[in-house]
Formats: C-alpha cells, sequence, structure tokens
C-alpha cells in the first residue's frame, strides 16, 4: 500500500502525515508539486500548511500546481484523496469538495484538542469508524470555519456527505459545526483538524487519527 | 546620483558628514578616519554606523560578557561557544542541538505584529546559519499593566505577529513566558528563542574562505525596510530621555521596522538544508540586522580577509536606493554564502528548485580589504576587522542610591492573611492575576503540533522535543526571567532566573546541558543601569559555574527604557537539557498525560526546604502591589542535586507528576498541577501555612510519586541528598489544605481562565 504526501511550496505537515502512513503500516510516497507524477501511489493525502504562504486565498494558488492535474483526473477516477487543514483548502479550491474555508468567527489562529463526531463512516477515509463515534483530534487553523451557501448545506447533510461535526463546541464558526465533508462518491475527502497529529500518546491527544489511515488502507486491500 | 566614492572622499576631506544622526559619536567618527586615513564615503559611513551600533558591536557589554566564557565551566558537549551565530551543544547520538534567544523589543513596540513576527524570522534564521534544522520556538513576553490601554494595542499585535510567522514557518512553539509590570509599559520585551538539530559533522562556519570562492545573496530582494532599524531602534535616539510622547516617538519610527515574510523563511530554511546536504557551501551567514554591511563584514573577518562586492548586483525591490541604503537595509529573509566557483551551477539549481531568488554579488580575495563597487566605482575600501570589531567600552558603573531603600522595605512588614478563608482568597487572587493565569488566550494561537515531535509544551514547565523517534533520545526548553527578583539584586535575581530555567527543564525528566541569554537593560550610560547590568552578568558566570553548565551565546538588549526610566533589569536564561528517553517524561499534571494508570492516589511529595522569603514574591506583588526586601536565597548546590534526583525518578518511571516551586510557591504549584491533570489533591502542611503556601525560596518542586514506588523514591531521596517530606495525595475533585480551606476544580478553573479573555477578547 503506498500512499502519497505531496509537498507544495510552504507545506508543512507533509512529514507528519508521511509518519502517520507509515505508522499505520503503508508505504508514504513523498510527491512534489512541480512534478506531473503521482508515481502510481494507491491514494494521496494533502497535507497541512500555508501553501505558497496562504497568499491571494488560502489554496487558490496550489490549485494550479502541475501536480493537480494528475490528481483532479484521478481523484474522477476514484483515487481516495485526502485533504488536511491547508490540504482540505486546496481540494475546495480546485473544485474537487463543496464549499470553502474563511477566517475563524473569532479572527484569531486557533490550536485546540477537538472532539468530534464521525457523522459518516461510508468515506474511503472513514471507514474504520463506527457511525457517530468520537474521536479527538488536534485543530490548528486561522482560516477554518467551513461555508457553503444553503443548497449545497442541505445537499451535504441529505447526501451524507458531512464526513466530521464538532461535537465539543464549534471552535471556528463553521456552518453547523461541519469539520470534514466528501465528495458524493466518497472517495476524496477534506478535514480542518489534524488526524496525523493524533497517532498515539507521547506526541498528541489520542490515537484517534490512525482510523483514517487504517480506513483508506483496508479500503484498497478489500 | 553620482556615488561618494573613494576617490572623491581622498579628495573632499572636509566634506560635512551626518555621523551624529546615524548614532556615532564624534570620537568614533574620529576613529574611522583615522582607520580609513581619510573621511569614510557615505557607503563606508553607513557600513560603520551600523556595525558599531550597539545592538551590532556589544560595545557597551564586552568587556563584562568576557565573564561568560571565562568563568564557564568546562564543558565535553560545546562544539560551538560564544561567538557564533549561536551556541552548539552535543546531545549524544551523533546529534547536535544549537539554541539561542534574542530580543526584538523596540521593533515590537513601534509596530508589534511585524516586530514580534520578525523577530521570530531573524533567530531562525540565526540558528539555519549553524547548519541545523530550526525544530522549535518559544517566546517570553512581558508588557505593561495588563489592563493598561496600550498593552491591549501591543500584547494582541505581539501575538498574533508570532503566531502569523511562527506557524506559517512550520515551527512548533512550544513554551515561553508571559508576565506584566507597569515598568515594561512603552516598553515591552519580545524575546524568541529558536533551537535547531543536526548531526554532527553538519556544523556550518560564517567565514568566507578561499580567495576566487563566489558570495551569493540569496533569498528577498533588498528594500528600504529597516533602513537604519538596529543601529536607530536599538539606540539611545529610541525611548530616551527626549521629549515628545511615546506616541509620537512610535509614528516618527515606524518606517523602520521591517516586514516579514514567512513563506519565503520556510523556503529558504528547506533550499538551505538542500544546499547542505549537497555540500555545496563553504561558509554562511544569516542577514539580520545591518543586512548586507554585517554579512559582508563578518564573513570577511572571519575568514581570508578579503572581499569584493558588486553592489550593483544585489537584486533590489526599489531601484532609488544607494550604497548606503543597500548596506544598512534590515530586509528580512535573506542569507549569503560562499561557494566554490565549480559548485555555483549546482547552488543555483537548488535555489531555482525552491523558487529562492539568487545572485552572485562578488568574490572572496586575499587582499585583506573588503572592497565594494557600484557600477564599475569604489564605493567601500575597509579592513574588515575595523568593522566586525568595534570600539569598546567600560562604561562607569555605580550601585543605584535606592538600592538600599529597595531593600530596607522588607515584606516582612505586609498584613499577612491569617483565617483558613483568607489564605483561599489569596490563592484565587493569585492564579486570576494576569501574570499567573492561564495562558490559552495566548499559546492557542500557537501551532505546538506541527512536525509531530512536540512531547511537552506550554503550559508545562518545560517544553520537549522528540529528536530521534527510534531511541526516544529528546531536548528539553525553558526560558525564564523575573525582573522583580534582579530589581532587588540583579546578581542574586539572575541567578534565580538562571535557577528556575534549569529546574524547569530538570522537572521533565530532562538532564540541563546549556544556557543561553538575552539581557534586557535600560541605558548603558546610566551608571546605576550598568551596575545592574554587571552583576547580572556576573551572577550568571558565577551561577553557570556553580551548576556546572556553560552559556553558549545569547544577546545584549539595552536602551530598554521610557522617557529615562529604565525596565527592570531582566535577563531571561534559557537552559537546554537533554532527555534521554521522551516516552519517560514528567509532566506538570496530577493524573494527566503519562500518569493515566494510577493517578489517583498518587503521594504528593515536597521536595527541597521551604523559608519564609516574601521579598519580590508573586504574594507582594499582587496582593500589595509591594516590591522591597531581599529576593529569595539561590541554593545552587541545592538545585544540582534536586535535578540529578528529578532525572533519576523520571528514568525510573517514578513519578506521575512533576512541577517547579516559583511565582506563587506552593500554592499556586498545587493548583496549576491539579488543573493541568484534572485531578484534585489533599494536603496536610507541616508548619505556618501562610509560610508554606506562598514563600518562594529556590531549589523546590512538588512531584506526585508513583502508588507502589514509594520506597523506591524515598531511597533515591536519601541518595540524593535532597529533603523531601510528604504533604499528601492526588484525588477528589478540590484542592484541600488540612485545617485551612478547600477550593472546588471549578472554582479554580474559572478564577485560572477567566482573566486573559477578560482582559483581551
Amino acid at each position: 500500500m503506498r500512499i502519497g504526501v505531496i509537498t507544495f511550496p510552504g507545506s508543512l505537515d507533509d512529514r507528519d502525515a508521511a509518519r502517520a502512513v507509515r505508522l499505520a503500516g503503508a508505504e508514504p510516497v513523498a510527491l512534489w508539486h512541480a512534478d506531473r507524477d503521482l508515481r502510481g501511489v494507491d491514494a494521496v493525502i494533502l497535507p497541512g500548511g500555508f501553501s505558497y504562504g496562504d497568499y491571494l486565498r488560502c489554496g487558490a494558488i496550489a490549485r494550479f500546481a502541475p501536480v493537480m492535474s494528475e490528481l483532479v483526473p484521478a481523484a474522477g477516477s476514484g483515487l481516495p484523496v485526502l485533504g488536511i487543514c491547508n490540504g482540505f483548502q486546496i481540494l475546495c479550491e480546485a473544485h474537487l469538495l463543496p464549499g470553502a474555508l474563511t477566517r475563524n468567527a473569532g479572527l484569531r489562529f486557533v490550536t485546540r484538542d477537538v472532539r468530534l463526531r464521525v457523522e459518516s463512516a461510508a468515506t474511503a477515509w472513514t471507514r474504520a469508524y463506527s457511525p457517530g463515534a468520537l474521536i479527538t483530534v488536534p485543530l490548528k487553523s486561522g482560516e477554518g470555519a467551513y461555508v457553503a451557501d444553503p443548497g449545497t448545506l442541505a445537499g451535504l447533510e441529505a447526501g451524507g456527505q458531512v464526513v466530521l461535526r464538532y461535537a465539543g463546541g464549534n471552535p471556528n464558526g463553521s456552518a453547523a459545526g461541519i469539520a470534514g465533508v466528501c465528495n458524493a462518491e466518497g472517495n476524496v475527502v477534506g478535514v480542518m483538524p489534524h488526524p496525523e497529529h493524533a497517532v498515539g500518546e507521547l506526541t498528541g491527544p489520542s490515537a484517534d487519527g490512525l482510523g483514517f489511515l487504517a480506513s483508506v488502507t483496508g479500503a484498497v486491500l478489500a | 546620483m553620482r556615488a561618494d566614492t573613494v576617490a572623491r572622499a581622498a579628495a573632499t576631506p572636509g566634506e560635512p558628514q551626518p555621523y551624529a544622526e546615524l548614532g556615532l559619536t564624534p570620537a568614533e567618527y574620529e576613529k574611522i578616519r583615522g582607520v580609513l586615513g581619510r573621511r569614510p564615503t557615505s557607503a563606508e559611513l553607513a557600513l560603520y554606523s551600523v556595525m558599531w551600533s550597539e545592538h551590532c558591536s556589544y560595545k557597551s557589554s564586552k568587556v563584562h560578557l568576557r565573564h561568560l566564557a571565562a568563568k564557564a565551566p568546562p564543558s565535553a558537549a560545546l562544539l560551538a561557544g560564544i561567538g557564533h551565530n549561536a551556541g552548539v551543544v552535543d546531545i549524544g547520538q551523533g546529534y547536535a542541538v544549537t539554541f539561542k534567544i534574542e530580543s526584538h523589543n523596540h521593533p515590537s513596540y513601534v509596530e508589534p505584529y511585524q516586530g514580534a513576527a520578525t523577530g521570530v524570522g531573524g533567530i531562525v534564521r540565526d540558528i539555519l546559519a549553524m547548519g541545523a534544522r530550526p525544530v522549535a520556538v518559544m517566546d517570553a513576553l512581558r508588557f505593561g499593566p495588563a489592563s493598561a490601554p496600550d498593552t491591549g494595542r501591543v500584547l494582541p499585535g505581539v501575538v498574533g505577529g508570532i503566531s502569523f510567522y511562527g506557524n506559517c514557518l512550520g515551527l512548533p512553539n512550544i513554551g515561553g513566558e508571559l508576565d506584566f509590570d507597569p515598568c515594561y509599559a512603552g516598553n515591552p520585551l519580545v524575546n524568541a528563542l529558536c533551537v535547531g538539530v543536526m548531526r554532527h559533522g553538519d556544523l556550518r562556519v560564517a567565514a568566507a574562505s578561499g580567495p576566487g570562492n563566489a558570495v551569493i545573496l540569496f533569498g528577498s530582494t533588498t528594500g528600504p525596510d529597516g533602513v537604519g532599524g538596529a543601529s536607530v531602534l536599538a539606540s539611545s535616539a529610541f525611548g530616551g530621555s527626549a521629549g515628545g510622547s511615546a506616541a509620537g516617538e512610535a509614528a516618527a519610527k515606524r518606517p523602520s521596522v521591517q516586514v516579514g515574510d514567512p513563506f519565503l523563511e520556510k523556503l529558504l530554511v528547506e533550499c538551505c538544508l538542500e544546499l547542505y546536504a549537497a555540500g555545496l557551501v563553504v561558509g554562511i551567514q544569516d542577514l539580520g540586522a545591518a543586512g548586507v554591511a554585517c554579512a559582508t563584514t563578518e564573513l570577511a573577518a572571519a575568514g581570508t580577509g578579503g572581499m569584493r562586492v558588486r553592489l550593483d548586483e544585489v537584486p533590489l525591490r526599489d531601484a532609488s536606493l544607494g550604497p548606503p541604503e543597500i548596506l544598512m537595509s534590515e530586509s528580512q529573509e535573506r542569507m549569503m554564502a560562499v561557494v566554490e566557483p565549480s559548485r555555483v551551477g549546482a547552488f543555483l539549481d537548488v535555489c531555482a528548485k525552491w523558487e529562492v531568488r539568487a545572485a552572485v554579488i562578488g568574490e572572496v580575495t586575499g587582499t585583506g580589504r573588503l572592497v565594494m563597487t557600484w557600477h564599475g566605482e569604489t564605493v567601500v575600501d575597509v579592513p574588515p576587522g575595523s568593522a566586525a570589531d568595534g570600539p569598546v567600552y567600560d562604561r562607569p558603573a555605580s550601585r543605584g542610591l535606592d538600592q538600599d531603600a529597595l531593600a530596607g522595605d522588607d515584606p516582612a512588614a505586609l498584613p499577612r492573611p491569617a483565617s483558613g478563608e483568607a489564605l483561599r482568597a489569596a490563592l484565587l487572587s493569585l492564579i486570576a492575576s494576569p501574570g499567573l493565569a492561564d495562558k490559552s488566550w495566548v499559546t492557542d494561537q500557537y501551532d505546538r503540533y506541527v512536525r509531530g515531535d512536540t512531547v511537552l509544551a506550554m503550559p508545562e514547565d518545560g517544553g520537549l522535543i522528540r529528536v530521534d523517534e527510534v531511541t526516544g533520545l529528546g531536548i528539553a526548553l525553558a526560558t525564564d526571567g523575573n525582573g522583580r527578583y534582579c530589581r532587588l539584586d540583579p546578581y542574586l535575581g539572575t541567578q534565580l532566573v538562571l535557577s528556575e530555567a534549569y529546574r524547569n527543564v530538570a522537572v521533565t525528566g530532562a538532564r540541563p546541558l546549556a544556557v543561553t541569554n538575552c539581557l534586557n537593560f535600560g541605558s548603558p550610560e546610566d551608571p546605576a543601569v550598568m551596575w545592574q547590568f554587571a552583576e547580572a552578568v556576573r551572577g550568571l558566570a558565577d551561577g553557570c559555574a556553580a551548576l556546572g553548565v556553560p552559556v553558549t551565546g545569547g544577546n545584549v538588549s539595552f536602551y530598554n527604557q521610557t522617557r529615562g526610566t529604565a525596565v527592570h533589569p531582566t535577563p531571561v536564561v534559557g537552559v537546554l537539557g537533554v532527555h534521554d528517553d521522551v516516552r519517560l517524561r514528567v509532566g506538570i499534571g496530577f493524573g494527566g498525560p503519562g500518569s493515566a494508570s494510577g493517578a489517583a492516589g498518587a503521594s504528593i511529595v515536597l521536595l527541597g526546604d521551604t523559608e519564609a522569603e516574601f521579598g519580590g514574591s508573586a504574594w507582594a506583588h499582587v496582593i500589595h502591589g509591594h516590591l522591597g526586601g531581599r529576593p529569595p536565597a539561590p541554593r545552587l548546590d541545592a538545585e544540582r542535586r534536586l535535578a540529578g534526583l528529578l532525572a533519576a525518578a523520571a528514568a525510573g518511571g517514578l513519578l506521575s507528576a512533576a512541577h517547579d516551586l516559583s511565582d506563587g510557591g506552593l500554592a499556586v504549584a498545587l493548583a496549576e498541577s491539579c488543573l493541568r491533570g484534572g485531578a484534585g489533591c489533599q494536603v496536610a502542611l507541616p508548619g505556618d501555612p501562610f509560610t508554606w503556601l506562598f514563600s518562594e525560596s529556590a531549589a523546590r518542586a512538588v512531584v506526585a510519586v508513583r502508588p507502589g514506588a514509594e520506597d523506591a523514591f524515598g531511597e533515591l531521596l536519601a541518595a540524593g541528598d535532597v529533603p523531601g517530606q510528604a504533604i499528601g495525595t492526588v484525588g477528589g475533585d478540590s484542592l484541600v489544605v488540612a485545617g485551612c480551606f478547600s477550593v472546588p476544580l471549578g472554582e479554580l478553573a474559572a478564577a485560572h481562565r477567566a482573566t486573559l479573555p477578560a482582559l483581551f477578547g
């Protein structure tokens, strides 16, 4: 099982995503933003960070990176893709996911261990969880407030595309407390909190985040 | 505009020059003329003015700082010491660590957001220039009264700037300090620390060796930002005794503050590390204060001795800049490298990969002269050592006339809480006071998780970073400062500050190894301030010798004063320790991380001796607004024994919590441990409750011993010659002091957590 981790200029949690992949028993494969090459990986993670300094708008420049011209069609063909934090923002900018991420309600960067409810265990990245499971994962972002128009929100709720919801208070003003969404097919998932930083109690609040990787490992093996 | 060339300078010896406006004294200007044998060109004047500024030359502090190196205890761990960009310490298993703390006080008052942000950027480049990957940052912050309107401007700006820059750069912020005192109104202290890790063989030097080697400037373009910044902001021209409102002075200086681009810094970090790994760099230097002037002179002075630089090759973002401005510019995110000619192509390729602009601007020569040209004409021709070394002043120092009155104002005369109810109220007041309140409002704005190696971060006593995932090797860091102690007695106060940082590292289970410092003082031209400075440095040197930890580097910040009134002398000391296995780390929380099993029932042991010591204490400050008497007595030998005991107990897995006793004494420590871990405690005090709860005697810690480990711990106490007294147990949901009071954790938490949000929104 080979899982690619894309490094854009300004990616920060790429090393951490690769570590989580390794801890889950898979092989991390470094992918470079400027290469039009996914190197035959079985799944892709777009990590957290500040790609291109978040200049213009979070994720707005990264979506035009050469690697994205390979990723977008691959995602359309069912490749499991997980965007974490800045990766989520990039997936929204690339229109692989609906909605957008905006400034936190408090207008400040927020680092906090947040309680999350797994609303959908039917995606490529959450099928290892029980529906409704409560997990604790770090959130760390300044522009993490999920927004979408009412029609889109209703569609997400109706279609089971809300993947994660904040369960212990809404830390950033996200619409309907949404912390993660997926595409209609469930292979592309974006989450604002960082499952790759919840891989054990030594360096994180829990090991709850490993379920994301267990999900995709199982998904491809199945 | 025609450049002021060397030839023109020689031909026009009598031309008046603005040396005073650039911060040089008449004697210094004459000295430059003597060195050159003519008047300096305008570019040379700019170069000398920034290099001989207090900030770059350490001209007032050098005579005292020599004691730090002279008295440093022998340490096999030291790979590079004072004088380099940062000290380098061997932590074993082939790893070396470099760390340093630096001030950005003045820019952070003028423009809090960018001032603090670029402070982070500057210290990170210092660490990068040593060859290390930066892995964590910390910030020691001091502001005026928490409720003062200007603090409401400065604090959120400073915190926002650190958050913006550090988070975008991808470095976990693992700790630091936040304190308030009226003396910092108009002159906040913003000290940034960075730590980096490398393999032994990766150590880099800042030297331009090998005639013919190329000099490459890479990173950001050069603009007018910060022209005259270091020399003007950190000099008598700022905040001195001259009239005018602080706000007015701030407005006039605003253009001097640099603007940071953390995204570019992130690219620069990755680019440099790839250049180092590929062996493409002979010498490397970061550009900080005094920019190109400082980098070229220091590289040349430390290397073969000569360099030729074409200033017109420096990539500019403002085409109107001339040689003096280019030399003085403090544009951020720039580095300078010395590269063999055959490697220049490969060097530029790596820069292109990371989209970092690079330009060959000169060559190393063997002439012993630093020569700079501007479109073919020579505008600088100086011996680099004369600029890099600078003048040295042994300024008059005399003990302040108010020191005796301060020492005589003993806190013993203050009314003390007599009843359990009054003691309870004092505890709640202390933990709700801005300096001791919960700091989440600040620390939640920092990313402590990125890089995935953060084992402990605030509000723990020390930050702890894993270095090796397989062996568990790690490093612990803590900073500490205490202006009140140092105001009462700078010698003893500095030793107490050092002791606390040392102890904060020790409670995690790490062994303290090395020291860095940032010395924040008023004007060196005031003999009373100079006395404070000399005493503090002497205290630090003696303290380090007694504790067996060398100072590896540091920074001096003078002229911290507002309209003639200096801040408290505030040396901030950072201590680095090595942790053999971070999986055995000890946190401060009763029942907190690492103590999941058997947290309740753990016995609480108070380590060290408690005496009635209230001079400069948090109790006197918060309850009575009092500062007087003598600070607690440092107990350096006891600190050493305590640290040894804590390391052994952690290695044996005997402790479920350990917390250092400092501001607010045992009472505040117990409250913090309860809140951190979410478990209560019951303690019984062996003597006068007030003294036991609020005294700030040094060399003390409170630990929770795992059930079943009591005997083993008792043996360690006896063998380590550390006094220990069992005072209670962990459990319940209140902090209970037998016979005195009980506070439910909910009430404790509400008092602790409400203060900063109420002040800052």
